[in-house]
């Protein structure tokens, strides 16, 4: 099957967000609805969530960093403590908790911070190589981009929406299938 | 420099042009006013000085500093605690105005950030300095070794190093992270060798929906993280004193006193920046006087903050049982040291008064005077906190009224204002000192709201 990719840019969020609504209303065959991307200068959710829920998994993440921190800090400083890095301690404990808790709380929020940056890495698809994807440097300055993948029938419809919509330039695509 | 006009100073304009906005900042990645030129240079030189002397004490030995028993920190310790305070403000204030949705923090995070950053930088430099033999850091590192110089869990100088290191860290990757949807930003703009610095910076982002929903999250995530972490930082720098016995530091209130004596630095700090990068990168439009007059009474505010746990220090200490740190309070008033407590005070509590004033916050000249004047009063609460104590212990066989830095020492600590300086102009010049993608979401954001009042 012969799959396109079209970019469409827009003037504003109105006219892309009514672009997509009409591409959303028109249900069009072979247009899965996850091959639709919106590219903005700015982060704006209203008209992301006209493209439905996707999911944020940066939480999940961030709470095993978290966890994760804290306990490893925790159990790697109490088995320093107890093993390679004993001190004679006269009498008082050698694992010392008020400490190491200080010390896990710490761990804890370098596991969170350093696991959350991964996970928005993995999760946002980064690093990703630019060439090969449809983009304009306008999307960095003040247009907005409404990216559709599908086959040429359906591009055709789509490329019609986006007339209809004041689109002020396309980028096509084809995109192999291999 | 005036700073009225028709009775209402100037905002950033809703209607700015986006594209306007990306000319305006890239522009100062390339054609800076001749005064960054004249700012580096002169950053240049005080380093040159600092890396002098401290050539100078690595040859000669700690000796030429002189710092003696029971002088140990001198000036280093003082000046290591001023930069790990300088460093409180950026990101604390940023993550906490970003949690809080307040939009005139965006054309002045990412520098407050990077301030950050290289304050850090600049106290690690002092760790190293002040145990005078550099070349045997390596003593200090924990990994199981024969002499059995372990690391002492229950120390807060350990405590410290795993705090620094963790809001170091972390700094970096909030401020790097925040600074992505810009480096896209220069690559789509930039030829050369910049292109492909900034290609490899900006991870290929584009913009896309994905990548925003994600990058939102994880910012705010991040932003919660840092808050806690940042008063942790300074609250365990507080505890390497408030821990130990010695007079005039065994105070409840030391961890309060010195979040709020770092916050009112890195205010300050940042208010000096402010006027200095926009006037440096022609930032008039998005540097506005009402963002200095917000950052001013927030100065204010903390600055009352830290008077009233100042007071509670001295309370503290005049009404303990501890005769000896009430002794310590009065040699630091009456003593050798009195011209310099007395200008701590005076710089701490009573200049930050004048930023009642509309008038003066709206002024550049006297806001840069000002925040120079609170960063002078807070560098000497530092020192007074470090020396007098040392200086004036519980055995009068150790006392030495007459310890003053030597030469060397000074020199050193100008030399971290010039290294902090140069590191802070290269990054101005590398990286855009305020976030595009964030004034464009602050504009955008202020015209729809004017239009829904409108409409209303």
């Amino acid at each position: 099957m012969n799959v396109k990719r079209l970019l469409g840019l827009f003037n504003d969020f109105d006219q892309a967000t009514a672009a997509i609504r009409e591409l959303r209303e028109a249900n069009l065959p072979y247009l899965n609805w996850d091959d639709v991307t919106i590219k903005s200068p700015i982060e704006h959710p209203d008209v992301e969530a006209v493209l439905g829920p996707r999911p944020i998994p940066i939480r999940k993440w961030t709470l095993v960093g978290a966890l994760l921190g804290g306990s490893l800090g925790f159990l790697g400083i109490a088995t320093a403590q107890g093993n390679f890095f004993s001190q004679l301690k006269g009498g008082k404990p050698i694992i010392p908790l008020p400490p190491d808790l200080v010390l896990t709380y710490e761990m804890l929020i370098l596991g969170g911070v350093y696991i959350t940056v991964l996970g928005f890495l993995v999760s946002a698809g980064l690093p990703h190589k630019s060439k090969g994807d449809l983009y304009s440097a306008h999307v960095s300055e003040d247009q907005i981009g409404v990216m559709v993948k599908s086959n040429a029938h359906c591009i055709a419809e789509v490329r019609r929406i986006f007339e209809r919509h004041g689109v002020l330039t396309m980028q096509e695509e084809e995109v192999s299938t291999r | 420099m005036s700073s009225v006009t028709e009775g209402k100073e100037k905002d950033i304009r809703e209607d700015i042009a986006w594209a306007q906005i990306n000319r305006d900042v890239l522009r100062s990645l390339d054609r800076p006013r001749a005064t960054y030129w004249a700012l580096f240079a002169f950053a240049f030189g005080l380093f040159v000085i600092g890396v002098a002397c401290e050539a100078y004490q690595y040859d000669r030995g700690l000796g030429v500093s002189g710092m003696n028993n029971p002088d140990v920190w001198g000036l280093y310790i003082a000046t290591f605690i001023f930069w790990i305070g300088m460093s409180h403000s950026g990101t604390l204030l940023s993550a906490i105005l970003h949690i809080i949705h307040a939009d005139w923090r965006k054309p002045i995070y990412r520098f407050a950030e990077a301030m950050t950053t290289f304050s850090l930088m600049t106290a690690g430099l002092f760790v190293a300095v002040h145990l005078g033999r550099v070349w045997e850091i390596y003593y200090a590192i924990p990994y199981p070794n024969e002499r059995w110089t372990w690391p002492n869990f229950q120390s807060p100088l350990l405590w410290d190093a795993m705090a620094i290191f963790t809001y170091l860290s972390s700094s970096i990757l909030f401020l790097y992270v925040g600074a992505i949807p810009d480096f896209a930003i220069c690559r789509d703009n930039a030829t050369g060798w910049r292109k492909n610095f900034y290609t490899a910076l900006s991870l290929g982002w584009m913009g896309t929906d994905r990548q925003w929903r994600n990058f939102r999250i994880a910012y705010l995530v991040i932003a919660c993280f840092l808050i806690p972490l940042a008063v942790s930082v300074h609250s365990i720098v507080a505890s390497d004193f408030a821990m130990s016995q010695q007079p005039g530091w065994h105070i409840t209130s030391f961890p309060p006193y010195f979040v709020a004596g770092a916050l009112y630095s890195g205010c300050a700090a940042i208010i000096t920046l402010f006027i200095m990068l926009r006037h440096t990168f022609r930032f008039e439009e998005y540097m506005t006087l009402p963002i200095l007059d917000k950052t001013g009474r927030l100065t204010f505010a903390i600055a009352m903050v830290w008077t009233y746990l100042n007071l509670v220090e001295y309370a503290s200490v005049w009404y303990g049982a501890d005769e000896v740190a009430k002794e310590t309070l009065l040699m630091r008033m009456n003593g050798p040291y009195a011209p310099y407590w007395w200008a701590m005070n005076f710089l701490g509590s009573i200049v930050p008064l004048t930023l009642m004033s509309k008038r003066i916050r709206s002024n550049l000249s006297a806001m840069m005077v000002i925040s120079l004047l609170l960063n002078l009063g807070m560098w000497l609460e530092r020192w007074m906190i470090v020396t007098p104590t040392f200086s004036h212990g519980y055995y009068p066989w150790t006392w030495d009224h007459t310890f003053f830095p030597s030469w060397v020492q000074w020199g050193i600590v100008l030399g971290s204002f010039g290294w902090f300086g140069m590191l802070f102009m290269l990054f101005c010049k590398l990286v855009p000192s305020v976030s595009m993608y964030e004034v464009k979401e602050m504009v955008f954001h202020r015209k729809i709201a004017r239009l829904h009042t409108r409409e209303a």
